[in-house]
Order: C-alpha cells, then structure tokens, then sequence
C-alpha cells in the first residue's frame, strides 16, 4: 500500500512539475532572448527579434512593438528589459507584471537602425501570420500579398502548413505565390503554378502583380502572366458590367418608388401632381417621428421602426392627397396646366411648413440592424440596404397590380380611366373614385418616402430631388401604364450608371435629360403608349 | 407717318401703358441723378437697382405671356433662356475687366487662372466686342429655343408633355452650368463685373442709365408683341392655342407659327436676361433652376395671362411682394401709388373721372401711409382699392374707402413687417399659386378688364333702355380669352 501511495504521490509530482515546467521553459527561452538586447550590438538585437518572435509568447508581439516605437528600455548591469505600454506604465519584459514603486535607474532605449527596422516588420508579419484571430491572418495575408517580402516566406510556408481555415489557407497561398513571382531565384515550374494561383485570384490587385513582373522573369512564365492577364482583364469586365446593372438595378428601384405613385396620379388620373416629391418627403418625415418615438419610449422596437413607419405613412400622406384631391385639385379637372401651377405652389406651401415644424436642416434617420452591412458576389459588393430597397420596390409594385386588378376598388379606377361618363353611367361614384385614386397615388409616394429616408438626406429639399426624374421616367415609359414606368424606371436607372464611367456624373445625368428629349420627339407618348380612346382623354 | 398705324395697333390702353413706362424711364432716374439724398423726392441707387431688376423680370414675364397666353405653349424652362442672355452678358463684362482682376491677368477671368487655365476657350472669343456680345445675346437662346422647337413643335409635343420637356432642359443647363469644366466660371458664376461699353457698372449714373435703357427694352418688346398679336398672324397663334387641330386642318401649318413665336420669346427672355446682369452684378447657374422658370410663370399667372400688360404688372406685383417678405425693403409710395394707378388706369381709358379718382385715392392714400408709417403695402392696395371703389360705387365712396384702406392696412402691414417676414414668403408665394389658379384665373388685369367690360355692358343697356339714347360706348379692344 505504502509502495503504491509514493508511486501515486510521485506521478502527481511528476504530472504538476510538467506542467509547471512548460512554460516554465517558455518563459526561460524568452527571458534568454531578452537579454540579448542589453548587449546594445545591432546584430545581438536582430536576434533577439527573432528569438523572441520564435519564442511564440503571448508578449512577443507587444514587446516587438514596442522596440519598433522605441518603448523598448535595458538596463545593461542587472541584464533586465522593461517595456512601457501605450499609457507610459513600465513593464517587466521578461515577466509582463507592471513595475512597482520608483523605475529602476539607468534605463536606456533599445537603439535600432534600418536593418533592425526590416526584421522587425518581418517578425510582426510572420507574428501577425501566426495571431488566432484568422481575420487578422487574412489580413497579415493581404499585406504580404502586397509587398512581396521575400523574408516573409519561411514563416508564410509554416504557416499555411498549419492552417485550418480554408479562406485564410487561400489568401496564405496568393501570398506565397506573390513572393515565388518576384524572387529570382525559385524554378520555372514553381512560377507557373504561381502564375496559376494569382489568375485564380483575378481582381485589380492580381492584375497589377501579373502585368509588373520583373525583367529576370523566364519566357514560358511571361507567356503564362499574360494569358492570365487577358483572362482576368475580360473576366473583370464581365464583372465590371454585373456592377453596373446592379448599380442601375438599385437607382433604378429608387427611381420607381419615386415614380410609381405618379404613374397612378399622372398616368392613370392625368394629373399633374408637382407636390408629388412633397409627398415622397412627408413619408420620410413620418419615419424621422416614429424613430423618434420609438427612441424617447422604447428603443427596443427599433429594428421593427420601418414596419411601423410604412403603413403610417401610406395612411397619412394618404390623406393629405385626398384632402388636396378635395380641396384644389378637383376644381382643376381637364385644366392640366392650371393644375401644374397650383400644386406646384402647394409644393412650396409643404416644403416651407415642413421647414418650420422640423425646422431647415437634415434628420437623422437610422437603419434598422437587417439593413445595415453587406455581403459579397464574386467581385461585386451589395449592401443590405440597397437589396431591401430593390425587393420592396418590387413588392410595392406588384401589390399595387394587384390591387388595380383584383379589387372592386382597382376595377372602377380603371373604368373611370378608360371612360368617365360611361363609367359615371354604370352607377361607378367617379368623384369618390377621383378622390381615393389621388389618396392611392400619395400614399405610395408616402412609403416611398420611408424606403428613400434609408438611402437619401430627410430634408424639406427631399422631394424637389426627385420630381424632374420620376416625371421622366412616367413620361417616358409611357402614361397610363405601369409595366411602362417600370421597364422606364429600370432603363433609365441603368443607363445612367453605363454612362457614368464614361461621362462622369453630371454629363451622364445630362446626357439622359437630353435622349430623353430626344426620344419625347420621336415617341411623344412614351414607350409604351396607350391606344385608342383613351390617348384622347 | 408711322404714329399713325403704330397707336391703332397699340391700342388707348397700349398707349397709357406705353406712356406710363416711359414715364417710369425718365422719372425715376431723374429723382436719382438730380435730387440730393436728403430731399424727399430723391430715389436711392440701391433701389433704382431694385426696379431695374423689376424691369428686366417684367420683359421677362412678357416673353412667357406671348408664348403662353397667346399660343398656348407653357414654357417651364423660360429661365434658361434668359440666364443664357445673362451669361453671354457676363461674359462680355468678364472680358472687360482686363488686368483689374485679381490675378491681373489680361485675357483669362480669374475664375480660369484659379483653375490653371492655360488658354481661352474657343467660345469665349470675341466676346470683348460689345456688339458681338450683343448678337450673342439675342442669337444663342434664340437658336437653342430654335433647334428645341424644331424637334418638339414638328413631333407634335404639346401642352404637359412640352412643359416637362423644358423643364429638363433647363435642368440640364443648370447641371452643366454647375460644373466648372464648362468654363463658366461653375458654381461662382460670372461676377465682379467692372465695366460695361467704358463706364462704371457701379456709378449710379450707369445704374441710372441701365434702368432707362430696360424700360426703353420693356417698351419696345410691348410693342412688338402687342403688334404681333393683334395682327392676323396673332389670330392664328390664338386659333392654335384654342384648337390647334382645327387651325392645321384649315391649311395653317402649326408648327411653324409656334416655332417662329418661341424663338422670338426666347430672344426677348435672353435681352431680359442681358440686361438683368449688370444691374445685379452677377450671374450663376441658379438662374436656370426649374424653381425660378416656374415662379416667371406664375407671374404671368397673377397679372392674367392674355393681356400683356398684366404680365408686366403680375412681375412686379410678385417680385415686389417677394421684396417686401424678404427684405422688407420699402419703396418711395408716391412712386408705388403712382405706376399703380397709371398702369391700372391704362385699362380705363375713357373714365377720366376714374383717373382723377384713383390718382386722388392714391395720393391720399401715400399721404395717410406717410403719416402712419403703414409702409408700401398700405398705399399700394390702398391705390387699387381706391379705384375700384371709384369704378363701382362713385365718388361719395372714396372717403369712406380711404379711412377703411387706412385702417385695415395700417393695422395688417405695421406689425408684419417688425415681424421678420421672409419665413413666410413660400407660404405667401405657393398660396399665391393656388389661390390665382383657383380663384382667379384670368389674372389681376384680366378679371378688372373683365369687370370693366360687364360694367360697360351694364351702362351700355340703361342708356338703351333710355328712350333718347345717345350712342352706346364702345369698350376697348376685346380682350383674347386665355384658354382654359
């Protein structure tokens, strides 16, 4: 019993000196490297550098910091390292407690020169290589990517030999294969299957690795970097093009919010509602106060705000087109220009109230949690914000063909459209109709609103930015047809954003008011133009 | 003789009307240039500039109204053309300021020397000769308004589709004015202005002059429109505002009467514009904004459109509401009260007696609005109210109206002007819109013509109902109907 207790006795010690020792010896072997800086020789300093990187310490990338700000203090009789952190606390090195009471005497910063310089950007590199954080190693990846140093290539093999994640591992091999391009010394073979990894890479920073590569470079390698140059070159073309309809996609879906709620007012009524962008800017007012309520009462209800906001909105700017339906707009029937005059003036009237209730400057409206950030496809970048504002563009509009076709409501608005007196005939109340046909139209501008206070300034100017374009766009889809202003909207949206790299943004802008001019020449009524009677009402 | 055929063409009203601005042209420099500062009768030079700019807005306002109120066509895009003259304008000015610009450089404006200009570009040459600039001003609108007419009168675009049109248009201008490679001097403008033909564009006597020559330029461009307008060529631009397609369907080719009538609008806006410059002292892309087209139109729209007097009195109507909201900035009422009633009184020709009576309202009224401090509001509405009480109720009520103009507007105009007035200006100005669409669209001049016609009419039957009648009075010429 006794023979079994010592033994049991000896391997507890045995198991706790082990696990003493460990670190133990870490600590040993970073302790040994730091006093090779007290010796004050440059070349007993560049070894510590990499014996304290290659100690694999927790402290080693603070300590190696602080030698590259000249934090890095010796004493050079005790053979002692201290540090001071980024608040000025002297550290001990060698244990990480802070110093206590009075700074030892004698202190004298670690000298360090060009060549010290170097190694220590390649021990932070091979240190940052190594963090466990892999987005850090992606981005220590990222940077090797692009200076190409060749000392970093030791640690990078090591590394990628450890490396789990898969990305990292990818950005680990680039990396490398950066380096192997613009070392001379390394095979043709090495290069080719280099050249391989960078082409598969394919975006700016590839091309530019390909298209400079050093003169030394052998024929078959320069043969390969251009291929894969020309790839890449029409493969970021192909992406440049994706870009740029999604970009349109997006100013596009702006643009319908803006104008589908003038396609109804103008295009189906035939009114010229100038007040329309107040309208549009009444909605995004609507959002600013129930984020605001819901900030002052219960900000928990924040990410759901916009919920709130959409049918508030609709109801109220709803409302105030039936009030303007019944107050001005029908003593103007069959008037369009008079119409024109008089809501443009109740513009100014909106705007200016707007301006003393919230006063002239800009809101701040949030985004909710789900519509901020973003994610990548392939080369394009789409944000969270854009995607909700395409989709629930799309939404509103089919809700609203929906509604055109499916209601009781939706049926006499079309009647009263394709032939008033008929209509009025068939026991249809064409002024009701008139009057919540206008409310329709101002209410989607109102949730219009909502969805352009995410992307747009919440100022009482908010509407005025969008009047000239959503008219264009009705006017040149075709009045009185919603697919119209929707193949409009989506045109004209893309179009811009083609334009744009060639012209800039203000030419591109003129450019499309000018074909649009043109185009009114030769189509007067829009692209899809409404035949017969109807065309005379 | 050419009087003779030039006042059957203009009318008793065009004369009066006529006679009024030229009247305004000599006067009111003359108050400038002979009176001192602290005479009562002296005009300050700061407001001399004011109702230049008035003029220019009135020429302005006339253009539209031949386009509009006569052809039907409503331009949302006139402020371009306008601005267009005012930049050919300025460009001229520039040339002119030679080394005294801030960079002394001899060719270059400063705006190009900041902007490391090595050259002059091309269209900028030629413009430091007067009459060169001057031909610029009248032939680059007149060409844009040309080629945009040709397109758009010959593919048939009329009414909204021809307003939403020439709104983007000046749209477009406008961005492109905004950019600084334009070489327009971008976002600035055009400015600093020195010169104009050897004289100080700040001397008050150039001032002085520049007013004159606006009125002699308000003048002339009546002139012509009345005689357009009331020739046959006018009867036709009224048949295709009425029913356009009947009058192509009686063998008159539409278009071009439109073409012909928008080309010459736009050159009147563009001499408008050029004349507005110098007496601003600046030009920038702002000018083009749709805003500042469709406040020109709305002038019309409160004048009447139809009568081209009521243009010119709806553009300074507004602009001197807009004056007073903004700035408060007050006018010598006799001044005021005086224009007012010639102008108004151009509308009544044959009452004589209503002449005395508003010129005796309106002098008493500046008198009251002297004495109380009611400011020029007070006289103003008190001259019109003075004669429309003199019109319809005759002269027992002029007493009366005097005391309840002086009251009522005492009371009102007092202590809204201590207020600060210029946050209300868009509310005035937007209900403006509403309120003269709505309640009256003939317009200030076209509902008093209207008035003066029914009264006459009224007189007309009781001197028929009469058994010895004399010779029923004619009323002026008649007055086109604005289309609705």
């Amino acid at each position: 019993m006794r023979f079994l207790r010592d033994r049991f006795v000896a391997l507890l010690l045995a198991a706790l000196i082990a696990a003493v020792a460990a670190p133990a010896a870490q600590a040993a072997s970073l302790a040994e490297a730091l006093t090779k800086f007290t010796t004050d020789e440059f070349s007993d300093t560049a070894e510590a550098i990499a014996d304290v990187a290659g100690s694999g310490d927790a402290r080693a990338t603070t300590i190696i910091e602080a030698l590259q700000d000249g934090r890095l203090l010796y004493n050079g009789e005790q053979k002692t390292v201290f540090y001071k952190d980024k608040s000025g606390k002297l550290i001990d090195a060698a244990t990480g407690q802070a110093v206590a009471g009075d700074p030892p005497a004698n202190l004298a910063a670690v000298r360090i020169n060009n060549r010290i310089r170097r190694s220590i950007d390649a021990a932070l590199g091979e240190l940052t290589l190594r963090a466990p954080d892999p987005a850090k190693r992606f981005d220590a990846a990222q940077a090797v990517f692009k200076s190409r140093d060749a000392n970093a290539l030791e640690s990078l093999d090591a590394a990628i030999a450890k490396e789990t994640d898969l990305r990292v591992k990818k950005a680990f091999a680039e990396a490398r294969a950066a380096i192997v391009l613009y070392q001379a010394e390394t095979s043709e073979a090495d290069k080719l299957d280099a050249v391989a990894v960078v082409r598969a890479r394919g975006d700016q920073d590839a091309l530019q690795l390909l298209g400079g590569l050093p003169n030394e470079t052998p024929a078959s390698v320069r043969t390969a970097a251009r291929d894969a140059v020309a790839a890449m070159q029409s493969q970021q073309a192909m992406w440049s093009t994706v870009q740029n309809v999604w970009y349109g996609l997006s100013l596009g879906s702006v643009l319908l919010l803006a104008a589908i709620g003038l396609a109804i007012t103008f295009g189906v009524m035939g009114v010229i509602n100038m007040a329309h962008g107040e309208m549009v800017m009444l909605g995004a007012y609507v959002t600013f106060a129930v984020q605001e309520l819901i900030r002052t009462n219960n900000p928990g209800l924040f990410d759901y705000s916009l919920f709130i906001a959409v049918p508030l909105a609709f109801v109220v700017t709803g409302l105030v087109g039936i009030l303007i339906e019944q107050g001005i707009i029908r003593f103007l029937y069959g008037r369009p220009l008079e119409t024109l005059l008089a809501t443009w003036g109740l513009s100014l009237v909106l705007q200016q109230a707007v301006r003393t209730a919230f006063g002239p400057t800009n809101k701040e409206v949030g985004a909710p949690s789900w519509m901020s950030g973003a994610f990548n496809i392939g080369q394009i970048n789409v944000t969270y914000g854009r995607l909700w504002i395409i989709v629930f563009t799309l939404a509103v509009f089919a809700a609203l063909l929906a509604l055109l076709r499916f209601t009781r409501l939706g049926l006499e608005m079309r009647a009263v459209t394709q032939n008033r007196s008929m209509a009025a005939s068939m026991g249809i109340r064409t002024a009701r109709v008139d009057a919540l046909t206008f409310g329709l139209g101002s209410g989607i501008a109102g949730i219009a609103g909502v969805a352009l206070s995410q992307i747009d300034n919440v100022s009482p100017n908010l509407g005025q930015s969008y009047i000239i374009d959503s008219f264009l766009v009705v006017v040149f889809g075709g009045v009185g047809n919603l697919w119209g202003t929707l193949v409009g909207a989506f045109t004209l949206g893309i179009a811009n954003k083609f334009l744009e790299p060639f012209a800039g943004a203000v030419l591109g802008k003129i450019a499309i008011l000018v074909l649009i001019i043109l185009f009114i020449q030769k189509r007067p009524r829009g692209l899809f133009a409404l035949k017969g009677r109807a065309v005379e009402a | 003789m050419m009087t003779g055929p030039i006042l059957r063409i203009l009318g008793r009203s065009g004369v009066l009307f006529l006679s009024a601005v030229i009247a305004v042209a000599l006067i009111v420099p003359f108050c400038n240039l002979v009176f001192p500062p602290s005479s009562p009768l002296h005009v300050p030079t700061y407001l001399v500039a004011l109702w230049g700019k008035y003029i220019c807005y009135a020429i302005l306002a006339l253009s539209i109204d031949l386009i509009w109120g006569y052809c039907g066509i409503l331009s949302l895009g006139h402020g371009a053309f306008f601005a267009l003259g005012g930049y050919a304008m300025g460009m001229y000015l520039m040339r002119q300021i030679g080394t005294r610009g801030v960079y002394g450089n001899p060719i270059l404006p400063d705006f190009m020397v900041f902007l490391n200009w090595p050259e002059l570009p091309i269209y900028w040459y030629g413009f430091q000769h007067f009459p060169y600039a001057l031909l610029m001003i009248v032939a680059v609108p007149g060409l844009l308004a040309f080629v945009f007419g040709w397109f758009a009168f010959r593919s048939r675009v009329t009414g909204v589709y021809l307003s939403i049109i020439t709104q983007a248009l000046t749209f477009a201008l406008l961005l492109g004015f905004f950019r600084n490679n334009f070489g327009f001097g971008g976002n600035n403008g055009l400015t600093d202005f020195k010169d104009i033909l050897g004289f100080n564009v700040q001397a008050q006597g150039t001032r002085a002059a520049l007013f004159a020559i606006s009125c002699i330029a308000l003048a002339i461009g009546f002139i012509i429109c009345r005689a357009l307008v009331t020739s046959k060529f006018g009867k036709v631009l009224v048949a295709i505002r009425d029913a356009e397609a009947r009058t192509r369907f009686l063998g008159y080719r539409a278009e071009s009467y439109k073409l012909f009538v928008f080309t010459l609008s736009a050159c009147m806006a563009g001499i408008a514009g050029a004349l507005y410059v110098p007496q601003v002292g600046i030009i920038n892309p702002s000018e083009f904004s749709p805003a500042n087209s469709i406040e020109a139109v709305i002038w019309v729209a409160v004048g009447g459109r139809g009568t081209l007097t009521g243009a010119v009195v709806g553009a300074i109507l507004v602009n001197y509401a807009k004056t007073f909201f903004t700035s408060g900035t007050l006018v010598p009422y006799w001044i005021m009260g005086g224009c007012v009633v010639i102008a108004l009184a151009g509308l009544s020709w044959q009452r004589l007696q209503t002449l005395y009576g508003a010129a005796a309202g309106a002098a008493l009224a500046a008198g009251i609005t002297q004495i109380n401090y009611v400011g020029p509001i007070g006289s103003f509405v008190l001259a019109g109210l003075f004669i429309l009480v003199a019109m319809g109720r005759g002269w027992h009520a002029l007493p009366v109206g005097a005391i309840f103009g002086a009251l009522a507007f005492g009371f009102l105009s007092t202590p809204l002007a201590t207020l600060g007035l210029a946050p209300f200006w868009l509310f005035a100005l937007g209900g403006l819109f509403v309120a003269v669409t709505l309640l009256l669209p003939r317009g200030v001049v076209g509902t008093l013509e209207q008035w003066w016609t029914e009264w006459q009419e009224a007189a007309a039957a009781k001197q028929l109902a009469k058994p010895d009648a004399a010779q029923p009075m004619t009323s002026g010429e008649p007055s086109p109907r604005p289309a609705e």
